[in-house]
């Protein structure tokens, strides 16, 4: 049957081998990443319509506080270096299960999931500070963009934590299965995408709102 | 269907004064009050375009229409005499034509909107030698307030103004969204609380036309209409001068009035606190309340309905 | 803390009967039906094979059950409101404003959200990977839980019949009408959630569907072999992965307003009202080309099969499709022409959305050069594209007319608006899915529908829309607005009566619709389809028997050319005996029916504030996905001698001679 070389080449036709031994994991990959990938572009235009409210509202500050007034880029600073360095680990974690060593894949894992821990920390610390000085998000439809965007963007990092555990747990169970390891790499693109959006909000909200 | 809308008549109407805002909706009801009855220089350039973009769009409506049950018919499994042509699926030349024909319609259509959009935009002042009247409008749970700034009265539910004059409205509400509609004199425009929307229409005769949110906006919305009466320059001055008798329209009396209620009876104002619109859009009279509560209710309450 | 968060016995409204007679006769129908399952002995087949089941086939049919159920629900709120407004002149008819003002958003929020995407999605989900030549779409058990999510959305609203109210503020809650301070009930948290997770099932379903199409099509299936319904289905799919995240986060913008007292769309402090019009719209244009797109894929397998020719000028249609799924991201202001938003802006958006009209235009012209020259049969399915062609560019024309600023500033929110979209959507996407229903029917189950029946059906529904809606284009230039509950213009009234006529005859076009399931039901063996291909069909679901097996494909096909099932027909190839092999199948799963549980708790739970709820809803749906992915084994194997006798069994033998006469 022509069928195997057939597919061998064409990319369209990935993953269709009605022989159940012929590579098909590999296509499943792709399958599976892809499908990733479109839900993290979804992700993002979620993101982008959170980012719109924020330049709508960004004047609207009903007689409150505006940015420069309440952000401090040092906290977000040391945010940004523990969100960065936590995708360098999550990057460390992907080649460790690549090549299968379970110790260093918890390893780094748990200190993505420290870093990341860290950054939600510093986070909820931030916001709550806002709150506790009457600058909350009942405060002014710029601080309800604000609150929105950056809450939004936490909450998505608390659940990559959840998840995050989830598939450490896993992998003590159930060891580096091809189903696991495809949902690691979903896992790393997540926490990757998290920090891309995360660069996009640190340069919008706290970079030029610190300025203007 | 479009029963004229009989001028009504103007030397009574000057004698009647203020009664004759109860007597006004009897009158409308008599009459279609559609668009396609335009009173006015912008309903009427309004459903001229409706008509031109109408026409245009029938010289291709119709034929495609008849062509689908044409074909339809006529190749018909059972027609023996129609030729069949099994594997007939592509033609440059028709498919050429199929693209061009909803082109060049849009082109020539989107001539018409550019042109249209600009001429009539509600914020376009009116061409005339009169200068035009000011009025403010507010939109409120659930009636009509008009503000006359120069004249220094108002009126709810019922607004007059003088025919063959341009009208400038500057609108806002109160409260929720509402759009402001008058059928036939043309454009309508939303009303939001904290901003101004800005309209131009003229009534060209005496008349008494229907006016109505023409935006949902909660429970009172279906009775949420007013008259605009168009009289001669002498009966609106006369109206103005009747007016000037009434209470004043201060902010107490402004924040009794915007609490909400239906079927609110037209009423003049004598004299209005100085900068009620400003003070309503600025947001320094906060935005009108809504139902009032007891508290931890799950379910709206009914508004009470006077009727 | 109260343990029942909001909830207390007021929730329930004694005091006006027909919600509570109506939800009673629905919850007795739903138990009675439960209860003949359980007592039958049928529910472990039905647990196994229905609910649990990842088969794209079955997720397909259960979400076009799902539309059918939730399209008597909406229509009987249709029902309601052209009897009150035929009753209503100078009288309060007799649904009182609270009500009248929640039937008709209820109505526009079932009749978009819970009739015709779920009918859609259904018929995409069934067909989409058939016409691909594959056995599963991408990711068959996020299909199911997808579909369960929908189900939870619905559920929702239905509750809201009798446990509190539902939104008062229309199908799309425009602030501030539907912040706290004006609408302090339950009802806009209804419909928030509601949607919202409804919402979540769709996007999986957008995301499922564009991989599945462009990552898993039979060998040979390139882009350009593909059906039209593919491309169509692929094109609404893009849309709702680019536009259902702009609508989750406007929800979750005004929920934000509701429950924490943020100001995104508030009076004061700042909100921004016309900010909620523009992202809302930003999602609700697209929305409108999610649902026409795959109608038109419809139409144009339809339209083809019964002229037994092959669709015209298919790259035109490719392009045509594309070019509509991009333009509907840049109209979305002519919702808004009345705001003031200045020349410029509404001439911009004004030009864009006629601009629209030229694919749509050069698809109807395709159309009917694909009647040209054909033998077109006259079966169901084609009336309705014929009904659909005629109805349809009325209802384009005075779409163009509004997209007119200078005669929007006449018609906006008036009934001729109403007109229009009813126009579109009626005549486009519901006819559109009644033709896919009666089309793809036998391939689901086996048997066709019964034809007369259908015709009955079809005529029906065609004059009771015209006699509905033609009087509503009239009332609209009578300068009668939407959504009044009562009024005193005796011009209006004859139209309005003339209108409830037409949703009589609409009701018949219904009741026709049930009779003809039932009688096809009963008289299935003269309506059996045996060789799998009851139209002749031109698409490779037509090569498979009816119903398909659980694989689909015995052996995957070998596309060579357009029209892949035509193709090999006309050649006969398929006569050579194929070479069998083992198959592996994903393994049914519970995880959307239990996730769906957990959703529907959650839900509600956040609607009465009942928060402790609300952590077990989630950790609930949290631990049912991770009991899912602690499953060992994923696939079933379904041996080759296995599935060699299945396929020699079902369709061989029967299908042989079908070949041969094609290929003689």
């Amino acid at each position: 049957m022509s069928l195997a070389a057939a597919t061998a080449d064409d990319p369209n036709a990935l993953g269709h081998q009605p022989d159940a031994d012929a590579g098909g994991v590999a296509n499943q990959r792709i399958i599976v990443g892809y499908g990733f990938w479109i839900f993290l572009v979804s992700d993002i235009v979620m993101f982008a319509a959170f980012f719109a409210a924020y330049a709508v509202l960004s004047d609207a500050t009903a007689g409150g506080p505006a940015g420069r007034q309440l952000f401090d880029l040092k906290t977000t600073a040391i945010e940004t270096a523990c969100l960065l360095l936590s995708s360098f680990t999550c990057g460390l974690a992907t080649i460790a299960a690549h090549v299968e060593r379970r110790g260093w894949f918890q390893a780094a894992m748990a200190a993505t999931f420290v870093l990341g821990a860290t950054f939600i920390g510093l986070e909820v610390h931030e916001l709550a500070g806002l709150v506790a000085g009457g600058n909350g998000p009942q405060r002014s439809g710029f601080l309800s963009a604000f609150f929105a965007l950056v809450g939004c963007h936490g909450l998505h990092v608390t659940l990559g934590l959840l998840w995050l555990s989830t598939m450490m747990a896993q992998v003590v169970a159930k060891g580096f299965r091809d189903d696991i390891l495809r949902r690691i790499l979903c896992f790393s693109l997540f926490w990757h995408a998290l920090d891309i959006i995360w660069v996009a909000l640190f340069t919008v909200v706290y970079l030029i709102g610190s300025i203007t | 269907m479009d029963r004229p809308c009989l001028p009504v008549d103007s030397s009574h109407l000057l004698r009647a004064g203020r009664r004759l805002m109860l007597f006004a909706p009897v009158v409308l009801t008599a009459c279609s009050g559609g668009v396609l009855d335009p009173r006015g220089p912008v309903g009427h350039d309004e459903v001229q375009i409706m008509g031109d973009a109408l026409a245009i769009m029938l010289a291709v409506v119709v034929p495609v229409i008849l062509m689908t049950a044409a074909f339809a018919w006529w190749f018909r499994a059972s027609n023996t005499r129609a030729k069949y042509l099994p594997d007939w699926s592509h033609s440059g030349q028709i498919e050429l034509v199929v693209w061009f024909i909803p082109l060049l319609v849009i082109l020539l259509l989107s001539g018409v909107i550019w042109t249209g959009s600009h001429t009539l935009d509600p914020a376009q002042p009116l061409r005339s030698k009169a200068a035009p009247l000011e009025v403010q409008v507010v939109s409120l749970d659930w009636k009509w307030l008009f503000i006359y700034p120069a004249q220094g009265i108002a009126s709810v539910n019922s607004v007059v103004v003088p025919a063959g004059t341009p009208v400038h409205f500057s609108l806002t509400s109160a409260s929720v969204m509402s759009a402001f509609f008058v059928p036939q004199l043309g454009s309508m425009i939303y009303t939001m609380n904290g901003m101004t929307t800005q309209l131009n229409l003229a009534a060209d005769r005496p008349g008494t036309y229907p006016g109505r949110s023409s935006h949902y906006n909660g429970e009172g919305f279906s009775d949420m209409h007013f008259a605009l009466t168009a009289l001669p320059p002498a009966g609106f001055a006369a109206w103005v001068a009747a007016a000037r008798a009434g209470p004043t329209l201060d902010a107490a009396r402004y924040q009794q009035l915007e609490r909400q209620s239906v079927n609110v009876r037209p009423a003049t104002y004598g004299s209005v606190a100085p900068r009620l619109f400003d003070a309503i859009v600025t947001q320094r009279l906060a935005p009108a309340p809504g139902p009032q509560l007891a508290t931890a209710a799950t379910v709206q309450p009914r508004i009470p309905r006077t009727k | 803390m109260n343990l029942l968060g909001k909830l207390t016995w007021a929730a329930i409204p004694i005091d006006s009967p027909l919600p509570i007679i109506s939800s009673l006769v629905v919850g007795t129908a739903i138990v009675g039906v439960l209860g003949w399952v359980v007592v039958k002995g049928y529910f472990p087949y039905v647990w196994r094979e229905w609910l649990t089941s990842v088969d794209h086939k079955r997720v397909g049919v259960m979400y076009c059950l799902l539309a059918l159920v939730m399209l008597l629900r909406g229509f009987t709120d249709a029902v309601m409101m052209r009897t009150q407004q035929a009753l209503a002149f100078r009288s309060d008819g007799y649904l009182p404003p609270e009500h009248y003002n929640q039937v008709f958003s209820s109505h526009g929020t079932i009749m978009i959200f819970f009739v015709a995407m779920p009918f859609v999605i259904g018929l995409m989900n069934f067909v989409v990977p058939l016409q691909l030549g594959i056995r599963d779409v991408a990711f068959p058990t996020l299909n199911s839980v997808g579909f369960w999510l929908t189900a939870t959305g619905a559920l929702l609203v239905n509750i809201s019949l009798v446990v509190g109210e539902f939104a008062r503020t229309g199908w799309l809650p425009y602030p501030p009408l539907s912040e706290l301070a004006y609408s302090p009930g339950v009802g806009v948290d209804y419909y928030l959630w509601a949607l919202q997770i409804s919402g979540v099932g769709t996007l999986l379903t957008g995301i499922n569907l564009v991989t599945t199409i462009l990552k898993t099509r039979a060998p040979g299936m390139s882009l350009l072999r593909m059906p039209m319904f593919c491309w169509t289905s692929l094109a609404s799919n893009l849309l709702i992965v680019a536009a259902f995240p702009v609508l989750t986060a406007t929800l979750a913008m005004l929920t934000l307003d509701r429950y924490l007292g943020f100001h995104f769309f508030t009076n004061d402090a700042g909100g921004n009202v016309m900010m909620f019009m523009n992202l809302i719209w930003a999602w609700g244009h697209p929305e409108v080309y999610i649902l026409i797109l795959p109608a038109f894929g419809i139409f144009s397998e339809v339209i083809a099969t019964f002229s037994s020719k092959p669709l015209f000028g298919y790259r035109s249609m490719v392009l045509a499709t594309m070019a509509i799924c991009v333009l509907a991201f840049m109209v979305w202001l002519h919702h808004f022409f009345t705001m003031g938003a200045g020349a410029d802006v509404n001439a911009f958006f004004g030009i864009m959305t006629t601009i629209i009209a030229v694919p749509t235009g050069v698809k109807v012209f395709n159309w009917l050069f694909t009647m040209y020259g054909g033998r077109i049969r006259y079966e169901p399915p084609v009336l309705w594209a014929i009904g659909f062609i005629i109805t349809f560019v009325i209802g384009g024309m005075t779409g163009v007319l509004l997209a007119l600023p200078p005669v929007d500033f006449l018609l906006h929110n008036s009934l001729f608006l109403v007109a229009h979209f009813h126009n579109v959507i009626i005549g486009g996407v519901l006819f559109g899915v009644f033709a896919g229903y009666t089309y793809w029917f036998p391939k689901a189950f086996g048997f066709r529908l019964h034809s007369g029946l259908g015709k009955a059906a079809f005529w029906f529904w065609l004059v009771g829309f015209y006699v509905a809606f033609m009087p509503l284009y009239v009332l609209g230039l009578l300068g009668m607005t939407r959504r009044m509950q009562h009024y005193d213009v005796a011009a209006w009234r004859p139209w309005l009566l003339v209108a409830a006529g037409g949703a009589a005859l609409i009701l018949v076009g219904i009741v026709l619709l049930i009779v003809q399931l039932v009688v096809s039901i009963r008289r299935r063996e003269e309506l059996r389809d045996v060789d799998g291909d009851p139209w002749n069909g031109r698409t490779l679901e037509w090569a498979t028997p009816s119903p398909p097996p659980v694989y689909n494909f015995a052996v995957l096909p070998e596309v060579s050319g357009d029209d892949a099932y035509w193709t090999t027909k006309q050649s006969a190839r398929d006569a050579h005996p194929p070479a069998y092999g083992p198959i592996e199948l994903p393994r049914n799963s519970p995880t959307g029916i239990v996730c769906a549980f957990f959703a529907t708790v959650m839900g509600f739970a956040l609607i009465w504030h009942i928060w402790w709820m609300v952590v077990v809803g989630f950790f609930g749906a949290w631990a049912t996905f991770v009991v899912f992915a602690w499953r060992d084994q994923v696939d079933d194997i379904l041996g080759a001698d296995e599935v060699e006798r299945i396929d020699r069994d079902a369709h061989r033998g029967t299908r042989a001679p079908a070949l041969a006469g094609a290929a003689a």
